[in-house]
């Protein structure tokens, strides 16, 4: 199944995957409307330090920790991609708590959200991918490794 | 065919079914549901009164759960005895069912300490079931003082549920502190004066002495006047059917790794149970919903003839008043026992990290938790801390502080 892979060594740490992200899940046409002088909550964020940066999202685990501990049964897998139900989620932050990836985040609202690899808006593949300069994340498949 | 008989409908039952389900498709799944509901979310109880979701969204699974795992399901009915010679489940209208084999998840009771006075009081509620919750809501007007014993997790989400459908909110407990089963006195401290800022009073190191109607007398001599009383002093195990059975119990159902009980083919999971903590190396209750919904998944694979081991348990809670967010995990080693602590103080927060022994053993985070399941994972991972760097990780919970392989294994290959 096609995920969401991170090469380090090739992240400039640019933090543009974030502002494509925070825009295709905004639902707005214009992305200086959607973005400009506002907080953005994307669902991909880069850790970075003196040494290295890399870009961090969802894993869509196979055993996915973050559905097992959802306390209000808001976060499922369908079809290999982690979903939240933002009408059921609560706001707990159980899914921080338990995801080894640090990969979930609130949103404005404080509802809980993550990469669903852009599939349901606008964008239709990861705008993460598609606009990141360096190839430093791809959309690909890997199963053959494990 | 297999008979599987599932007593209780709560998370860890609905962990059960799909567990089983992984590996048998056409095993009889029988369902025991002492409540009249479908699984719903036990801890949303709060929110609800809180207008934060309702009794559909508080639905754990699809209206087509039981139909869908085919499951049958009885409601309103109560296992009484396991009858392991005849291996039969006993049920409280006398009828018997034929089991192959069984999962205990009957979760936990209330426990309410002899109080004198207690059956003078009219208006007076637990706060552990969506029914408790309908009734406690009736109850409540904008007017009403309320009453709270017990300031642990079920007492202080109810006072936040209640915050702005009642006149006051006043909780006592025995402990110095909120919060005392996961937090240390420092950390309650910034828990306590954010529900202090928002209007809950407290009565802490202190008792109810004497009921009379609506008013409490306290131990320390102040006198409470209220309209409805809240009950929240703690619960205790469900362990009746195991221990009528024979079976080993303790504070908790005893299980091993696999769910077994010390009772053939019969499994437990959930509340009721008393597991492996790793991070305390000793087993205890970890009555929380994450750890229900493992537990009974991996029963549900054992007793379908797969094999799944819960040997990851460790306490954990997040939890949030009034937008402060709190989050612990693990085991909190004093000095004395060994252990060191390293801490953070930040604007809003502060966060304590517990070693011991060259592992991560435990957290308690108040405010900026952002990513705190990479500490979560170190837990129980137990991943030894000269494997990383710890300076790094006091600061901020992220990846960065493992090495370029562990991080490669994390980010560039499927999970």
């Amino acid at each position: 199944m096609k995920r969401v892979y991170v090469n380090e060594e090739w992240c400039l740490g640019c933090h543009l995957c974030e502002y494509n992200c925070a825009f295709a899940n905004s639902g707005l046409k214009d992305m200086a409307y959607a973005l400009k002088g506002k907080p953005i909550y994307p669902r991909i964020h880069i850790e970075e330090n003196d040494k290295i940066s890399y870009a961090v999202s969802c894993r869509h685990c196979d055993d996915p920790i973050c559905v097992k501990s959802c306390i209000a049964g808001a976060i499922s897998k369908k079809d290999g991609v982690v979903h939240i139900d933002s009408e059921k989620c609560v706001g707990c932050h159980t899914c921080v708590l338990v995801c080894p990836y640090g990969a979930l985040a609130p949103g404005e609202s404080g509802i809980m959200q993550k990469c669903e690899l852009c599939l349901a808006n606008s964008c239709g593949e990861p705008a993460c991918v598609k606009g990141c300069p360096n190839n430093a994340i791809v959309f690909e498949s890997r199963d053959e490794e494990v | 065919m297999k008979q599987y008989i599932i007593i209780g409908n709560g998370v860890a039952a609905a962990g059960c079914i799909e567990g089983i389900r992984s590996v048998d498709k056409d095993g009889k799944i029988t369902v025991i549901s002492e409540e009249k509901h479908p699984v719903y979310c036990r801890p949303l109880i709060s929110y609800y009164l809180e207008g934060k979701t309702d009794t559909k969204k508080m639905n754990y699974r699809g209206e087509d759960f039981y139909t869908a795992n085919g499951c049958d399901i009885i409601y309103g009915k109560k296992a009484v005895k396991i009858d392991k010679a005849a291996k039969k489940i006993e049920l409280d209208d006398k009828s018997k069912l034929p089991y192959t084999s069984v999962c205990v998840a009957v979760g936990s009771s209330p426990f309410v300490p002899p109080m004198e006075g207690l059956e003078s009081v009219e208006k007076k509620f637990g706060f552990m079931t969506l029914d408790d919750t309908l009734a406690l809501e009736k109850a409540v007007t904008k007017n009403s003082r309320v009453l709270i014993v017990g300031a642990g997790l079920i007492g202080l989400k109810c006072a936040e549920g209640l915050h702005g459908r009642a006149a006051s909110i006043v909780v006592a407990d025995l402990a110095d502190r909120v919060l005392s089963s996961i937090l240390d006195k420092d950390c309650a401290a910034y828990m306590q004066k954010c529900l202090e800022e928002n209007g809950i009073e407290f009565l802490l190191s202190d008792s109810v002495k004497k009921f009379d109607k609506n008013k409490a007398y306290m131990q320390s001599g102040k006198e409470v006047n209220f309209d409805v009383l809240v009950l929240a002093v703690g619960v205790r195990a469900n362990v009746a059917l195991i221990k009528d059975a024979g079976g080993e119990v303790n504070r908790g159902i005893i299980v091993d790794e696999k769910l077994r009980t010390s009772i053939e083919d019969i499994y437990a999971a959930g509340d009721c149970t008393e597991g492996e903590d790793i991070s305390l190396g000793a087993k205890r209750v970890l009555a929380l919903m994450p750890n229900a919904y493992m537990q009974g998944h991996a029963a549900g694979v054992n007793m379908a003839g797969g094999e799944e081991l819960f040997d990851k348990g460790i306490p954990m809670n997040s939890i949030g008043f009034f937008g402060l967010h709190c989050m612990t995990a693990g085991t909190a080693y004093t000095s004395e026992q060994g252990g060191c602590t390293y801490e953070e103080k930040f604007d809003s927060g502060i966060k304590r990290l517990f070693t011991k022994g060259g592992l991560l053993t435990g957290f308690m985070i108040i405010g900026g938790s952002e990513r705190a399941g990479i500490y979560t994972a170190m837990i129980r991972e137990r991943t030894p801390l000269d494997s990383v760097n710890f300076e790094m990780l006091r600061k901020a919970a992220t990846s960065a502080a493992f090495g370029k392989e562990a991080r490669k294994e994390k980010f560039a290959m499927p999970h």
